[in-house]
């Protein structure tokens, strides 16, 4: 057990460390809203974030705002072993929804059972592969908000 | 051209193909224990396993002047080269991404040799990983950048990204455990012909498999490489040199890396189709410099992490379709005697996890007719490194 141990270095939720090219996501996601970089001269989608557009190799960008609608594209349930703060939420959901305007871009997040509900709050069961989701967001104990995913098309 | 001596010569490189393809041999292998403890440090395992594969070509380690390795491993050339007691050293390279570069290792030194940079190359995997830390678990040391868009949610360890692909992979094309377990069942039975391997004399039933903790539903516990202590090495000199070593040369026929258009990282969720991987990349390039296919293929040894790389690793690199790697496994065809038999030593899920190495020097051993799950005159053997990291893949012939 102590070599499971050994290289922990943060016991709990992890939080996402964004870069220069990532922050825009995660201050959007801070004011309830899903945006997703586009190319400011061709208007591609691109995700994750980069510099330039891999299409035109523009450097000018801007940040869609997104409806939330999406489907399930796969998903998981983890089970130990974890991090401390995940195991103690094991088997929990994590999904992989493809965007209802760019099906190519696909966002890792979580199913919950209503906003602000735990990422163990879903029923396995409810859980399939182009199920109909939509965006919530949740803020984290340590002041980041990040996406979670409700179950069906309309609140 | 007069042959210099009786043995025989390698095909001569047809005009105007790759100034790689059958250059270069490996000449000698190497390996320590394997198991989930080792008591030696990863530096004296790597130094073990180096010198064993030297003592295997009959080459002094003086002549080395050629070092290729992961940027995981903990060990680095400087360190390597004066414990062995190498010569100088005009050539060192390293690969990262993981068990991505092992087949990668093997063709820096072939490229290096055939283009005359240096003459004795050894390339290496040392690993403390039955023993010491789960990388996973080391939250700081994953890459900002892309482990922002995923970690958070609890998608922490490689086992859950390719879990995802695994569902995906069985809602799209109707696979089923069972084909996992085929996987996983072709590796146990060659391990257990295997004396070397951590998982000699454990046999693994379907129920054993199907009754198993889950780790990442919908992978079991069985889904999942080893963890091991260990450490494995091999020697590369060029065609030439190879006539006049101890063992007979293994050619290296065809090497090539994959990094596919707009891919992220361990695997790419974002792209038309995320179930087509580096593999795909790799094997495009692989296959065009070399002088047979996938049909031509007598064994393979394909990187085996998690089962599901499998059926993934047999479309990428074409001995199917889109969507049949899954049938492909039915009847014993991975196992001896089937029709594409793979990892016959064990594989990471049977005999030992050491970033894909073993799958190397497996290879070789095949080809040199020394496998302990040997199929008969394998002269042609696929080795390829992780899938969804960026990758490398070889062509090895007898």
């Amino acid at each position: 057990m102590s070599s499971m141990m050994r290289g922990t270095t943060d016991n709990g939720p992890l939080l996402p460390e964004p870069d220069e090219d990532g922050a825009p996501f995660w201050e959007f996601a801070a004011r309830g809203e899903l945006r997703v970089q586009a190319c400011g001269l061709c208007r591609e989608l691109r995700f994750p974030p980069r510099p330039c557009c891999p299409r035109c190799q523009s450097f000018d960008n801007e940040w869609q705002r997104m409806s939330g609608r999406g489907r399930i594209w796969s998903y998981v349930l983890p089970h130990p072993p974890l991090l401390p703060a995940y195991a103690a939420r094991s088997p929990y959901n994590v999904v992989v929804v493809e965007l209802a305007e760019a099906p190519r871009i696909r966002l890792v997040g979580n199913l919950v059972a209503a906003p602000g509900a735990d990422i163990d709050s879903v029923d396995p069961e409810q859980l399939y592969i182009g199920a109909p989701v939509r965006v919530t967001f949740a803020r984290l104990p340590g002041g980041f908000t990040v996406p979670r995913w409700l179950l069906g098309a309309t609140s | 051209m007069a042959t210099r001596s009786t043995t025989p010569a390698p095909p001569p490189a047809r005009r105007g193909s790759p100034a790689l393809k059958d250059a270069t041999a490996i000449v000698g292998i190497g390996q320590t224990p394997f198991a989930r403890r080792l008591e030696d440090s990863e530096k004296s395992l790597a130094c073990r396993a180096i010198l064993a594969a030297l003592d295997d070509a009959g080459i002094p380690p003086s002549q080395v002047d050629a070092f290729a390795s992961y940027t995981m491993e903990e060990t680095d050339e400087v360190e390597i080269a004066k414990s062995i007691g190498a010569g100088d050293v005009t050539f060192f390279a390293r690969t990262g991404f993981g068990g991505g570069a092992s087949c990668a290792t093997v063709a820096h030194l072939a490229t290096a040799i055939a283009t005359g940079q240096a003459s004795v190359g050894v390339a290496w995997r040392s690993r403390k990983r039955g023993s010491g830390p789960r990388p996973w678990r080391n939250t700081r040391t994953q890459l900002p950048t892309p482990a922002q868009w995923s970690r958070p949610y609890g998608l922490i360890r490689p086992v859950d990204e390719i879990a995802m692909l695994a569902r995906r992979y069985m809602h799209e094309y109707g696979a089923t455990r069972d084909h996992f377990f085929n996987v996983a069942r072709a590796c146990r039975r060659h391990a257990a012909r295997n004396p070397a391997a951590v998982m000699h004399g454990r046999p693994l039933t379907r129920e054993t498999y199907m009754t198993s903790r889950w780790i990442s539903e919908p992978l079991c516990l069985y889904d999942n490489c080893l963890e091991t202590d260990g450490a494995l090495a091999c020697v590369l000199v060029s065609a030439d040199r190879a006539r006049d070593c101890r063992r007979s040369p293994v050619y290296v026929h065809s090497a090539a890396q994959g990094l596919p258009a707009q891919h992220h990282g361990m695997v790419n969720y974002w792209n038309g189709d995320p179930l087509t991987g580096p593999s795909w990349t790799a094997a495009r390039q692989l296959w065009k410099t070399a002088d047979f296919g996938p049909a031509d293929i007598d064994v393979a040894q394909i990187y085996d992490a998690f089962t599901p790389l499998i059926p993934l690793s047999l479309e990428g690199y074409g001995f199917c379709g889109r969507g049949e790697g899954a049938a492909f496994t039915e009847d014993g065809a991975l196992e001896r005697g089937g029709r594409l038999p793979l990892n016959t030593g064990g594989g990471g899920l049977s005999e030992a996890y050491v970033h894909g190495f073993n799958l190397i020097t497996e290879g070789v051993r095949q080809l040199r007719g020394t496998s302990t799950a040997q199929v008969p005159g394998a002269s042609t053997c696929l080795v390829t490194a992780g899938e969804g990291v960026p990758t490398s893949a070889l062509l090895l012939r007898s």
